[in-house]
């Protein structure tokens, strides 16, 4: 696969992996707090039924996985755990925070345990507002993903580039379509 | 037949040999780490397990995973905000952490909520501990193996969140108590709607009994382990289903009677087993009291208004109050220390979780690797109530 490093890929085989990638992506899920009921009811109860989208949330192992989605309160006792899990998972990757709290602290924006927000650690993709979030909103999260991914160009990716995080232009190889999901 | 000599020594040479080979193989414990990211610990609990061989020689569970400091935060709020913090404690049972902390603040103020506000929350009580229940019996099926229960118990838990929804306005935190009453009424039709869910619920409990009590393999994981005495259970502070499923019969809801619960005719259940089926056990019927509370609450429910007489701006007179109630996880108490502002001074959270995983250590040790999974699903705790 030289050819995608290099970033070479003719555009209708772009669209095509970009497709078939989106409807595979494979969740990790860091369930933390409230938010991670709402993710398993988003996934295993009938009236959301997430599979639908392609997405399988059974990975054995980060090392497995496509997608993660950070779910609830992080705490900075948890938040080592957390970027060891990310950086075990393999390029490209994704990250969905989903979640007030995983946001940015949410209702605990001054305690003295809470990491506000993932996105000081890793680099976040789609946020998604809500405390919790309903499960609708989890599924337009995904849906964005996905439309993100469709539009992405592979070969920084592919070479799984670092992405520092909060330095500005680190995430201009990425389209634009970064975009939080509308609050409700 | 004569031994001899010769085939002596053969047998001994051959068992010296295993003995050796047994020697070499002995190594020293295994120390495997489960969490703290495990979908067995209900999220971010984190048990450090000795293993010899599958069996476990010594537990330990590291807790803190999930603090948020609640206890400090509460110190920075006024009191309508620390009832938004707070229904995040047990996040399976909001309204349930709602109660209590309310009733202390009612009574260090010294106000009482009009009947029909005290019937809507404890109607409102009982549909957060048929939700929880709904998901345990659904997560219980999942720890064993069995796939199915998760799906039956997250629709029709669905069932019930639609209720607190239309009701509350919020499927999981509703923060719908007031110092003095509720926000609001229960909207029209909505009775008629929970006696329907209600039947709902009740055929949900069948279906549940029928999927696992007669499973042989639900049986043979979880009959005769993780076998908790009542006299050890009430040493370490266990208590709710936990507590009940080892044979002690305590309710606070009848033994030290709040809300409406006098007024309803409900039967405590136990079990005198102690393991892992009777914590099961006594949750399925639980759920089906708790849905028999609430249609013997609708029946009754007075009308009038539901929110009494308090100033727009709440400023609680100095004093102290202890309040426990009985939630779904447990026995849960706010100790709540008032100076006269607008917020709380000190406020001191017992929540049950905390107490129910601080058995651990005792209870797996000697237990199978798989029999920790059952153990923890059964015991049935949620990290925010033990981390706070």
């Amino acid at each position: 696969m030289g050819l995608v490093e290099q970033g070479k890929i003719p555009k209708p085989l772009t669209w095509l992996m970009n497709y078939s990638r989106k409807y595979s992506l494979w969740m990790y899920q860091w369930g933390l707090a409230c938010c991670a009921i709402e993710m398993g009811a988003a996934l295993a109860s009938p009236r959301y039924d997430m599979m639908r989208l392609g997405v399988i949330p059974f990975p054995a192992s980060p090392r497995q996985a496509d997608l993660i989605v950070v779910s609830g309160t992080l705490t900075d006792k948890m938040a080592p755990a957390l970027k060891r899990l990310y950086e075990q998972m393999p390029d490209p990757k994704y990250v969905i925070s989903m979640g007030s709290c995983a946001n940015c602290g949410g209702p605990y924006w001054d305690s003295y345990s809470v990491t506000k927000g993932v996105d000081q650690i890793i680099p976040v993709d789609v946020y998604i507002p809500g405390c919790p979030p309903r499960p609708e909103a989890l599924l337009q999260g995904v849906v964005l993903l996905q439309e993100r991914i469709q539009n992405e160009e592979m070969g920084p990716r592919w070479r799984g580039e670092p992405i520092i995080v909060g330095q500005p232009g680190a995430h201009d190889h990425l389209p634009e379509t970064a975009v939080a999901v509308s609050s409700a | 037949m004569a031994v001899t000599e010769q085939q002596q020594q053969a047998f001994i040479g051959k068992h010296l040999a295993e003995a050796q080979v047994a020697v070499e193989l002995q190594d020293e414990d295994m120390v495997l780490n489960i969490g703290p990211q495990h979908p067995a610990t209900h999220g971010t609990l984190r048990v450090v397990v000795k293993l010899d061989g599958e069996r476990v020689v010594a537990a330990d569970p590291v807790i803190g995973y999930m603090h948020r400091g609640y206890e400090k935060l509460t110190e920075y709020r006024s009191y309508p905000q620390v009832t938004t913090l707070i229904n995040r404690i047990d996040w399976l049972s909001s309204f349930a952490n709602e109660v209590p902390f309310i009733h202390a603040g009612e009574q260090i103020m010294g106000i009482e909520a009009p009947p029909r506000a005290v019937y809507i929350r404890t109607v409102l009580t009982e549909l957060s501990r048929i939700a929880t229940f709904l998901l345990f019996l659904g997560e219980m099926g999942a720890q064993v193996g069995a796939i199915t229960p998760v799906f039956y118990g997250f629709r029709d838990r669905e069932y019930v969140l639609n209720l607190i929804e239309a009701a509350t306005g919020g499927r999981f935190h509703p923060n719908f108590n007031r110092i003095g009453g509720l926000k609001d009424d229960v909207p029209a039709g909505w009775i008629a709607e929970t006696r329907r869910m209600m039947d709902k619920v009740f055929e949900s409990c069948d279906t549940f009994e029928n999927l696992l009590e007669g499973n042989e393999i639900f049986l043979a994981r979880t009959k005769g382990i993780g076998i908790i005495p009542g006299d050890v259970g009430k040493g370490y502070g266990v208590s709710g289903s936990n507590l009940r499923a080892s044979g002690v019969d305590w309710d606070l809801r009848r033994d030290a009677p709040y809300l409406a619960y006098p007024e309803v005719d409900f039967k405590v259940w136990t079990h005198p087993g102690g393991d892992s089926w009777s914590r099961y056990w006594v949750r399925l019927q639980e759920t089906r009291e708790a849905a028999r509370i609430v249609v013997d609450l609708l029946d009754r429910l007075p009308s009038g208004p539901v929110m009494a007489k308090v100033p727009r701006i709440i400023k609680v007179p100095p004093g102290e109050s202890w309040v426990r109630v009985e939630n779904p996880l447990g026995e849960m108490g706010y100790y709540v220390v008032s100076k006269g502002a607008t917020g709380p001074f000190r406020v001191k959270i017992r929540s049950a979780s905390f107490s129910n995983v601080s058995i651990l250590p005792w209870l797996l040790k000697g237990v199978y690797v798989p029999d920790l999974i059952t153990i923890l699903a059964s015991l049935y705790f949620i990290l925010g109530d033990i981390d706070r």
